[in-house]
Formats: C-alpha cells, structure tokens, sequence
C-alpha cells in the first residue's frame, strides 16, 4: 500500500469476493462523451505547447545570433519533421485557445446548462480545425503554391 | 472537539496550519489574467509569422527591431512562460506523487524561469542591434 488513501478503496464485490474499487473517473469503463474528450484534450495541449515554446526560444535565439543560426532553423521548420511539428503546434495553439475561451465564459458563469455542452465542446474541436485549415492554406498558398 | 484522539492545538491554530497555501487565488486568477492576454498575443503572433513566412534573417531582425514587435514578443514571452508554468504545475499537482512532486514542479518553474529570460534576451538583443 503506497497510500494510506488506497485503504478506502477495498470493496466487497457481489459475490463477497474482496476487490480493489476503481478510482474516479472509471475512464476505461464509461462511454466517451465529448464533454470528456475537450477537457483533457485541453490540457494535452497546454502540455504540448508548452514543449513547444522550445521552438519559439530557438526561433528567437536563432534570429539574434545571426543570418548562419537562423538559415538553420529555417531549415528544420522546413524539412517533414519540423513542418509536422509546426502543424501540430498550430492545431494546438488554436485548439487551446478555444477551450481556453471556453473557459473564461465558464469563469463568467456562462454557458453551463447542460444542453449547450456537448455542441460548445464539439464547436471547440470545429474552430480549432477551421482556424489551423486556413492557417496552414494561406501558408501553402505562400509558400509552396 | 467530541472525537477521542487528544488534540492541543486550538481550533484557530488547526485551521491556519491546514488547508489552503494561500497562493491559490492568485494561481487561479494570474493563470486566467495570462489566458486573455495569449488570446490577442498568439494570433497577432501567428499572423505575423504567416505574413514573413520564409523569411530571412534580415528580414525577421528588421522585424523585431520595430518598438511595437519588440513590445509585443516581450509580452507574448512573458504570458507564455508565466501561463504554461502554471499549467504544467496543475498537470503535475495532478499526476505525479510523493517527493518527485516537489522537485518537477520547481524544475518546471526553473525551466520556464530560464526559457523566458533566454528568449527575453534574444528580443532585447534584435532590438537594440537595430537601434
């Protein structure tokens, strides 16, 4: 027992056999509303972009150290790589920044009422893609069209 | 107090010494204040950097080097460090256990401390190499 909490997990199953209770919120046993998935999808990319600040340092540092520095940094953001890296970090940046918007209506006490959930949470996911889409368009347009 | 165990402590005492570490309105609150700067900050950022795209050096420094840019990456620097440390330490708050929890938290704090001065430094630099 690594918890002495872990002692409020022992429970009897129906057939008076002793069982350790699963915790809260039994993710591997619930059906996946929507709800579920942009709530710990928010915080998978606050995880990601904040590992993604690494490349706006190296960006800036990049920059400040000269025409040689950067012309390599260039140079990674456009192999596979750093292009699949940069896609991620847009699709997330956008995603979190709608969830993140969500959460400041919540804050205002907006936008509880359980109907309006699942289609705010679905919307979240829509905008993130439009916004990275056209994002990523416009880049292609620039670039490589 | 009606239980059996003997407490000495007042009830005054207990409650100051449990509970709250008394930081965590301003985590809750700086972590929004921060969100709502990056809304604004990340799209002009991310405008930005589609408008310069394929760029070179020069032309990113010359970029920089105006008062308005150079305000405004210090800023975004600024909110994004700030927010993700605090983020990361609600994630670890969350997931990791026992002592490593301490310690990754203010690894994440240094890091963040660390990784925003640096990128800080590289703003300050563009910008005074033009000026």
């Amino acid at each position: 027992m690594n918890d002495v909490r872990d002692a409020l997990h022992v429970a009897k199953a129906s057939d008076g056999s002793t069982i350790r209770r699963p915790l809260s919120p039994h993710i591997g046993i619930y059906r996946w509303p929507v709800t579920m998935a942009a709530s710990i999808l928010n915080r998978i990319t606050g995880v990601a972009l904040s590992v993604g600040t690494l490349l706006l340092v190296w960006w800036l540092v990049a920059a400040a150290s000269g025409p040689d520095a950067f012309a390599l940094v260039q140079e990674f953001l456009h192999s596979p790589l750093g292009l699949l890296l940069l896609v991620g970090w847009t699709a997330a940046l956008f995603y979190h920044l709608f969830a993140g918007l969500r959460h400041l209506a919540w804050d205002m006490g907006l936008g509880f009422a359980k109907p309006g959930l699942n289609p705010i949470s679905w919307a979240v996911f829509g905008a993130a893609g439009v916004a990275t889409l056209l994002v990523w368009g416009v880049a292609y347009a620039r670039l490589g069209g | 107090m009606t239980h059996g165990a003997k407490i000495m402590r007042s009830q005054l005492g207990r409650a100051r010494g449990l509970g709250s570490a008394k930081t965590g309105t301003e985590h809750w609150w700086v972590e929004r204040v921060t969100a709502a700067a990056l809304v604004p900050l990340s799209l002009w950022f991310v405008f930005s950097v589609l408008a310069m795209l394929g760029a070179d050096q020069p032309v990113v420094a010359a970029w920089v080097a105006r008062p308005i840019n150079a305000a405004l990456l210090l800023a975004l620097v600024l909110m994004s460090f700030r927010h993700a440390a605090l983020g990361l330490q609600v994630v670890l708050e969350d997931y990791v256990h026992g002592a490593v929890r301490t310690d990754s938290i203010l690894g994440v704090k240094a890091a963040a401390l660390l990784l925003g001065r640096i990128a800080t430094l590289a703003v300050i630099k563009l910008f005074l190499a033009a000026h």
